[in-house]
């Protein structure tokens, strides 16, 4: 075996697998918006999404969440076949955030990621109601596993504001402490720069690196192509519903493919 | 928040002349109240002497008072009050009384030549505290500057405030006259709104959060000494059960409505399946079922039967969007009524008796105790009612623990999230059908519970009291006190049960009245008369400068400094 091949097919094949798509195709009436699609994500790696507006990258994710029923194929989670129902996909390990930000808003910082925490803990009415030592260390336990997360994400200061109140860089940042909170082991983030400065950016950059670290795979869209290009193992293009082309960053940077997609609207209607 | 009236150039110019009009329109309210308001000496308890103030004269002082204090708050300019909106509000309730009692005096003794210069100097004054409060300075409300009191002085004005409760309840039954009774309604809400809408609420509730136990305990020593100001008189203990049990069936309905965000408007069927259940258990001569266990069982039997119901209604509508549980409650109130009405033995099994209802539902008898019997405590006696009384708060104080209880933790975070965004909760891992189910059938399960000692305190039960129009005053309970809180949800029980008791002469427009109450109340404070701050924030999720305010509340009240709080990497970049 030569240096190269350790380079790339060793990467691949020496870890383990936690998501894969498989042929996921989604059909809205006559419109397909996913289009045969498959998706392989290993432990501790980095994913990005890319692809012009509208060539279903969130419709991509949503099926992978369990939001939408894909007309067909299937995802699994570390081999177990995902249903495609929200709550079960969350159970299972993978957590997300959306693009347009979806906080409760007139909760705090803190009840926020608290709500994340709901799939793993268990106190129910009766137990609630009656306050015994159960329910009491799971509060605590709760609140206690929230501070830190926040403290992770950079917000541990802002523990008691409300999430409407805060900056919007910072909401990003909490609506990805909320997903950790379900202590996922693939997180998919949907345009976790969109409306950042460079220097938030770069920061969030940094959070990303250091989820990874704790031995979390990421999956993002982004329309950012330095932030992608910077940030990812592999990146998967999507135009119009289907795979264009997959690689490492360089390899799909480099592609003309790609650069048309983006910018060469003229170009493809002089090659028809 | 404002609403400015006038143009910023007439504010600019005359600004600072308001607190020498506000004193005036205080002054002229003192005034008034030594004064004449009517020829005629017969009615609304004789308004006619002068310099010998009664009823709707001192409460013409009491507006001046207040008026007195905000003009002097507007000189010394607190950082923590907003005088200028308390004034507006005590002006333009002013304006309502007066010319409510000048038009009543006219109605009454047949002519506005009746009205005397007493009502007139009135009009005045509260047409200048109005002016006074649009022409001031809007304050920005600065809650850090909070006055810090020693825990003491907190617990004294607590006990005050307590105190001051107990009194104008006493003094609000006692009230025999209608008109008189709406006068009093009307200044009520002047003069609490006019001192609470300056921000001096805001710090209340603060003090309140602070001392939360003996707030709670004075409440309910409060609540629980009640019937001993009676002196044995059946007539208000009457009305203070039925609200008693209104009150604790409108919280368990603030459950499913006010925390899990679902509109129930079926909930009377669930009183009604606990009334029947207990009728039919009963030891009544027409109850339709052989087997009698002890109340206790019955109580559980009732309230089970009910929470079942509630799940066989909710498990297939759960699942979609709120408008058609809506619907399908409102079918199902209907349906429980005419099963209710039919069940005679010619159409099916004879459960209910048909349109009779099942009559002579003995007394509770508990531990020997018999809840007919006057029995007398240090000397006071204790009438029947009384006695219902003494369970129906321990009801409500079990209704309250598991409202709070259960809005403070997992399970109503997850109906928060639900509320705010359902689809986002779904996709953090809330179980959000599990969580509506649970709250529909709690509430169901104490309503069922309410419903049992309901039968025994009527001593009957038929379908024509379980109609449509309850579960619609129960829904207006509800959002009248306000959405997600135990104590809005007390006040709009008490308004909705005591008004028709006490305005027998408006009895027959009450819906009008009702109607026009919430449509105002829609338009002006959507969020209720004691809003949780949550719901107040859902209701204005545009308006910043208010979320800012409670933001502030929230964090004085967790003894936090907004200063601390800038996120690490935001200090460095300023």
């Amino acid at each position: 075996m030569t240096v190269t091949d350790t380079a790339t097919t060793g990467h691949e094949a020496g870890r383990v697998t936690v998501l894969e798509a498989s042929s996921v195709t989604m059909r809205f009436g006559g419109l397909t918006a996913v289009d045969d699609v498959s998706m392989r994500v290993h432990e501790g790696e980095i994913v990005g999404l890319i692809g012009p507006n509208g060539a279903g990258k969130t419709t991509f994710f949503n099926c992978l969440t369990g939001m939408y029923v894909p007309t067909e194929g299937t995802v699994t989670l570390k081999g177990a076949i995902l249903p495609p129902k929200p709550l079960k996909v969350v159970r299972a390990g993978m957590a997300r955030t959306f693009q347009n930000i979806r906080l409760f808003g007139n909760m705090t910082a803190l009840e926020n990621v608290m709500v994340g925490r709901y799939c793993r803990t268990s106190s129910m009415a009766l137990t609630s109601i009656l306050r015994g030592p159960k329910f009491k260390r799971e509060e605590a336990a709760t609140r206690e596993r929230a501070q830190e997360l926040l403290d992770y994400v950079g917000l541990g200061r802002s523990t008691e504001l409300l999430a409407r109140n805060m900056p919007y860089g910072d909401q990003r940042r909490l609506e990805i402490a909320r997903a950790l909170a379900t202590d996922p082991q693939i997180l998919l983030l949907d345009e976790p720069t969109a409306g950042m400065n460079p220097r938030e950016t770069e920061e969030t950059m940094g959070l990303i690196f250091k989820i990874r670290e704790g031995g979390l795979a990421v999956v993002v869209i982004e329309h950012d192509m330095r932030f992608i290009f910077n940030l990812c193992d592999r990146v998967l293009c999507l135009v119009r519903g289907s795979l264009l082309v997959e690689g490492t960053p360089d390899q799909v940077q480099s592609d003309h493919r790609v650069i048309e997609a983006y910018i060469g609207g003229d170009d493809e209607e002089e090659s028809v | 928040m404002s609403r400015r009236i006038l143009p910023d150039s007439v504010r600019a110019t005359h600004g600072p002349k308001a607190p020498w009009l506000a004193l005036a329109g205080g002054i002229l309210f003192l005034l008034s109240g030594l004064l004449s308001w009517s020829y005629d000496d017969r009615i609304l308890g004789d308004l006619s002497i002068r310099f010998y103030p009664a009823g709707i004269q001192l409460y013409a002082m009491l507006f001046g008072v207040i008026g007195v204090i905000l003009a002097v708050l507007l000189l010394r300019r607190p950082p923590w009050l907003s005088p200028a909106r308390g004034l507006r509000i005590l002006g333009t309730t002013g304006i309502v009384f007066v010319v409510w009692i000048i038009a009543s005096v006219a109605y009454q003794s047949g002519g506005l030549i009746n009205a005397n210069e007493g009502g007139w100097v009135a009009l005045v004054g509260a047409v200048l505290l109005t002016l006074a409060g649009h022409l001031s300075p809007e304050v920005d409300i600065d809650v850090r500057r909070w006055p810090r009191l020693s825990s003491t002085l907190e617990i004294v004005i607590i006990v005050v405030l307590m105190a001051i409760l107990l009194f104008t309840v006493a003094y609000t039954l006692d009230i025999q006259d209608g008109v008189i009774f709406a006068s009093f309604l009307i200044a009520l809400i002047g003069l609490a709104g006019g001192l609470l809408g300056t921000g001096f609420g805001g710090y209340l509730g603060f003090i309140g959060a602070n001392n939360r136990r003996p707030l709670l305990l004075a409440a309910f020593l409060v609540a629980f000494l009640f019937p001993f100001t009676q002196d044995g008189s059946d007539a208000n203990m009457s009305i203070a059960t039925q609200v008693l049990i209104f009150a604790t069936t409108a919280l368990g309905l603030n459950i499913v409505v006010g925390l899990a965000g679902l509109l129930d408007l079926g909930y009377i069927a669930f009183l009604g399946t606990g009334a029947y259940v207990a009728a039919m258990l009963s030891s009544s001569g027409f109850a339709t079922i052989g087997w009698k266990p002890p109340f206790v069982v019955v109580m559980l039997i009732g309230a089970a039967t009910a929470a079942t119901f509630g799940l066989i209604i909710g498990s297939p509508t759960l699942r979609v969007s709120g408008d058609y549980l809506a619907i399908v409650t409102l079918g199902f109130g209907e349906i429980f009524r005419l099963a209710m009405f039919n069940l005679d033995g010619n159409n099916g099994p004879d459960l209910t008796n048909g349109p009779n209802g099942i009559p002579a539902i003995p007394d509770l008898e508990l531990l020997g105790f018999d809840f007919g019997e006057v029995h007398t405590v240090a000397g006071i006696p204790l009438g029947r009612f009384s006695n219902y009384y003494f369970v129906l708060l321990l009801l409500l104080m079990f209704v309250m623990l598991v409202f709070t209880r259960l809005n403070n933790s997992r399970i109503g975070r997850g109906w928060v999230a639900i509320r705010e965004d359902e689809r986002a909760a779904e996709a953090m891992g809330v179980n959000t059908f599990g969580l509506k189910l649970l709250a529909f059938s709690v509430g169901a399960f104490l309503a069922g519970l309410a419903g049992t000692i309901k039968a025994h305190q009527d001593t009957s039960v038929s379908p024509d009291q379980y109609v449509f129009l309850e579960s619609a005053f129960l829904l207006s309970a509800v959002v009248l006190g306000g959405m997600g809180t135990v104590v809005g949800v007390l006040v709009g029980a008490t308004i909705l049960k005591l008004l028709p008791e006490k305005l027998r002469e408006v009895n027959d427009y009450r819906l009008l009245v009702f109607g026009l109450l919430l449509v105002v109340m829609m338009r002006f404070r959507p969020e209720g008369l004691v809003p949780s701050k949550r719901r107040q924030l859902e209701f204005h999720e545009e308006d910043q400068e208010l979320s800012e305010l409670l933001q502030a509340e929230h964090l004085q009240a967790e003894h936090l400094d907004p200063e601390q709080l800038e996120p690490e990497h935001l200090q460095g970049a300023k």
